[in-house]
């Protein structure tokens, strides 16, 4: 998790979450890089009609600033990579540009995962997490709801380890 | 010779009741209630983004949180696309519609 060291935002990450982090910063990367399929809930989560009454008025809209709010948020997932130690475990350290890329990547991952899970207003993922656990330990839905759970954790420390804004 | 002149009075306006022509309301830009946003990121965008205070962003994430959206903004229609636009960068589930 993060905390505030000087004006850098710093954790130590375990070899573990390295991996993960690095798999889901990858996944993002790949659903943007990939010809985008608007039908996909990901998608459309990531990329919403600007105006929901009106779909040509929003396709029109998408025309001119789509690519480059894909590329943004590539960019954004790109800084995960980048700050990540190549191999094993190792500390990562922030500055405030860094800190704000990778707040928004990991966000866009949690939004991703999120609508992947089916996770609602209802939803109380450590109940979840139970359910999903008795059903079979050893499920992909177990694994994706830690990682969503944990990239909840990492976005609420680096939050915190953020300077104030004045 | 004199004569007064008469006064001059200006015709007397009658206020006309009429809508404002839709064409001069301003617009908004919507953020709509998801499941997924941490309120301390909603919160922080808000102020990254808009530049309102603390206690003013944390007012509209709890607008947003409890009524289910919220009016973030309020403009022309180019700029409140922007604002949209922005906040789809930052994960945020925004609209635009007219006030």
């Amino acid at each position: 998790m993060f905390r505030r060291s000087g004006g850098h935002c710093v954790a130590t990450f375990a070899y573990d979450e390295v991996r993960v982090l690095k798999k889901v910063a990858g996944e993002v990367v790949g659903l943007l890089t990939d010809g985008m399929d608007h039908t996909d809930p990901v998608v459309s989560r990531l990329f919403p009609d600007i105006y929901p009454d009106s779909p040509e008025d929003s396709q029109e809209f998408r025309l001119y600033t789509e690519s480059d709010l894909k590329t943004a948020k590539i960019d954004q997932a790109g800084a995960i990579l980048a700050a990540l130690p190549d191999e094993g475990e190792g500390e990562v350290r922030l500055d405030g540009e860094a800190a704000e890329a990778w707040l928004m990547a990991i966000n866009d991952a949690r939004l991703a995962m999120g609508t992947r899970l089916d996770i609602g207003a209802e939803t109380d993922l450590s109940d979840e997490l139970d359910q999903a656990v008795l059903e079979d330990p050893g499920s992909s839905r177990v694994f994706q709801l830690s990682v969503y759970a944990y990239l909840g954790y990492l976005q609420e420390s680096l939050l915190n380890a953020l300077p104030e804004i004045k | 010779m004199g004569g007064m002149a008469l006064p001059q009075v200006a015709p007397v306006e009658t206020p006309e009741i009429q809508e404002e022509p839709e064409a001069d309301r301003p617009w908004v830009t919507i953020v709509w209630d998801d499941p997924v946003n941490l309120m301390s990121y909603v919160t922080w965008v808000f102020q990254k983004l808009f530049g309102y205070s603390k206690d003013k962003a944390e007012r509209l994430m709890m607008d947003v949180h409890t009524k289910g959206k919220a009016v973030v903004s309020i403009g022309a229609r180019e700029r409140m696309e922007m604002d949209a636009n922005r906040l789809h960068g930052y994960g945020l589930w925004a609209t635009v519609d007219r006030s």
